[in-house]
């Protein structure tokens, strides 16, 4: 009954923590229909800010309790300086290509930006754990938990919640969604589709470098974080359907406790497991389990 | 087609051109040129699935079976001959593609490329941790001989004349394929799926031929890639080799079944070089380079997606 327990509670924290990892993928593809590559660096990016910051200013002797503060500024930076930078400088220049092109424009940055991280950060690993620990921990069936997880979950949580409220509840939200349906028509309705286009990318990077902050206090943060988390969120995106935020949910859940249940009685198979999800869903419903009617080409 | 259709005249040709040239080369130079011409199959294969209007992300699956099926062969029987390891490659990738090929004929787009990615990520997933063929450092090839002619005395040009051979000899088949009555289907399949079930055609049938054959091809390159390198690990089956494949491909253009090989000793060049003189900033030369090509050359290489979208 305990090591349930010790499943399930893993893969709760799994699951959040893909969920946001994999909550800006998919909004972006939702979007602009990008599937975007980079976006494992933008969590690296993240990860080395937040841990490069945060490390400083520990050192310098501020409050520990600030360090909380720091990680979610250096995702910030990171967000609104790689987002509308690669938006503009890049993304822009592909618009109206098929899919598969931008696609590789954003494999292109992936590569471009591992070596970037190497060259601000070199190749060496950062350690930044204070924040995991600062918070305490909780017992429970006989295993302690750092109460950082259960920060991560309530983050994860309130992050989804807030995204899908605004996408529903508010103004802007509509005229996105009106935007995902017709991009052409809500242009010519006299929404600003490239300003939205800017905002999302935007946001999709920030929310790509807070997974990535959030995560620096657990992880060592070494050169190749990225490349990893890049498959998984898709994974996660490809299981619930691309572009819904329900459906990165429940992927989230679904990978995270498949994984969990591989890790506590199958070792060997853990990376194997995932991809066979991922595998065994496509293939039952072959769009992911929430997705839409696509109108038919004749 | 107006004309003699004269491309197999030209392929000829240039085998025997290359087959001369890679004699003055000198040993790193045939190296790249060999390395090249191996993932060059692998991306003609991709070709193939672009003119049907696929795009796969896991390539590197067959890539990876191939490799790891000359390898393991080699270590049965400490050594075998070149020739048959290489003929295993293909059986055991177009194997799997022909299991996995009856799923994926009935996906397209993104989940096409997604439901490739994840086959191929199950099969890294699976080598990493398989200690018996050396998990994450993969091992090495044992080879006896190529053709019965042994790899010592004649060094790296052998390699470079079996992967000059198999080239040709693929890229001849590929251009005949391409030019039969259900090779020519692949395009129709792209413009329109709903017509070509009209004509009477199957637009399954077409697109399974094409997974099927792509995946031989890619077997093919992998089988010969780990002979001229001499090695294996499951990075080959990584989303990144896959991926590197997809832009080679993207690279070269569908214009000509010549491409491919073009495209990929380009990109082998581009890397060696950028490895050569930046080696902390090699993948960020190769990124930039590759940017520029999409921004700035879309007119011969994107052709084919440009149907897609007028009719779409």
């Amino acid at each position: 009954m305990a090591e349930v327990l010790a499943v399930i509670i893993d893969g709760v924290i799994y699951s959040s923590w893909l969920f946001i990892t994999a909550l800006g993928l998919t909004l972006v593809y939702g979007v602009m229909k990008i599937l975007n590559m980079a976006h494992g660096s933008l969590y690296a990016l993240g990860a080395y800010a937040a841990a490069s910051l945060g490390g400083r200013w520990l050192a310098a002797g501020h409050a520990p309790w600030g360090s909380y503060a720091v990680l979610l500024l250096a995702a910030l930076t990171v967000g609104l300086v790689a987002g509308p930078a690669i938006e503009r400088g890049i993304l822009r220049l592909m618009y109206g290509r098929e899919e598969i092109v931008l696609v590789l424009a954003t494999y292109a940055l992936f590569l471009i930006l591992e070596d970037v991280i190497k060259l601000i950060w070199g190749v060496d690993p950062y350690f930044f754990s204070e924040p995991y620990g600062l918070l305490g921990s909780v017992e429970l069936g006989g295993l302690s938990y750092p109460l950082y997880n259960v920060a991560l979950l309530f983050v994860s949580v309130v992050t989804g919640g807030l995204l899908a409220w605004s996408l529903g509840r508010t103004r802007r939200g509509k005229m996105l969604l009106a935007i995902i349906h017709d991009r052409e028509m809500s242009a010519a309705l006299g929404m600003n589709v490239r300003r939205v286009y800017l905002i999302t990318f935007t946001l999709g990077a920030t929310l790509a470098a807070i997974g990535g902050a959030l995560t620096s206090p657990t992880v060592a943060v070494a050169p190749g974080i990225g490349v990893e988390v890049v498959v998984l969120a898709f994974a996660v995106v490809v299981i619930g359907g691309l572009g819904s935020f329900a459906g990165a949910a429940l992927g989230a859940l679904i990978v995270g406790m498949v994984r969990s249940c591989a890790v506590h009685y199958l070792p060997q198979v853990e990376l194997f497991s995932i991809y066979v999800a991922m595998a065994l869903v496509l293939i039952a419903r072959p769009k992911g389990l929430f997705s839409g009617l696509e109108p038919r080409r004749i | 087609m107006r004309g003699r259709d004269r491309r197999p005249i030209i392929l000829v040709l240039s085998f025997v051109v290359l087959l001369v040239g890679g004699r003055l080369l000198p040993d790193w130079g045939l190296f790249l040129a060999t390395v090249a011409l191996a993932k060059g199959l692998v991306v003609l294969g991709l070709l193939l699935l672009m003119r049907a209007g696929l795009v796969s992300f896991g390539q590197g699956l067959y890539y990876g079976l191939g490799a790891y099926a000359v390898g393991i062969l080699g270590q049965q029987n400490r050594g075998a001959d070149g020739l048959l390891m290489l003929l295993l490659a293909v059986l055991v990738a177009s194997g799997v593609a022909a299991v996995l090929g009856l799923l994926l004929a009935g996906y397209r787009g993104i989940f096409f490329a997604m439901l490739s990615l994840a086959f191929s990520m199950v099969l890294y997933g699976a080598l990493v941790k398989s200690s018996a063929l050396g998990s994450t450092d993969g091992f090495n090839i044992v080879l006896r001989s190529v053709a019965g002619l042994s790899p010592e005395r004649y060094g790296r040009y052998l390699f470079f004349v079996l992967s000059l051979t198999v080239g040709l000899g693929a890229t001849l088949g590929v251009h005949r394929f391409i030019h039969s009555g259900i090779g020519r289907l692949a395009a129709a399949v792209r413009d329109n799926e709903l017509r070509v079930e009209y004509l009477g055609a199957s637009v399954r049938a077409v697109v399974y031929l094409n997974i099927l054959i792509a995946a031989a091809l890619a077997g093919l390159g992998g089988g010969l890639t780990s002979l001229v390198v001499g090695h294996v690990d499951p990075d080959m089956v990584y989303w990144t080799s896959s991926g590197e494949f997809v832009f080679v491909a993207i690279l070269s253009g569908t214009g000509s079944v010549m491409a491919p090989f073009l495209g990929s000793l380009v990109f082998e060049v581009l890397r060696s070089f950028a490895y050569q003189y930046s080696p902390n900033t090699w993948q960020l030369v190769v990124g930039v380079a590759m940017l520029v090509v999409i921004a700035l050359l879309p007119a011969g290489l994107w052709s084919i997606f440009a149907v897609r979208r007028r009719v779409g």
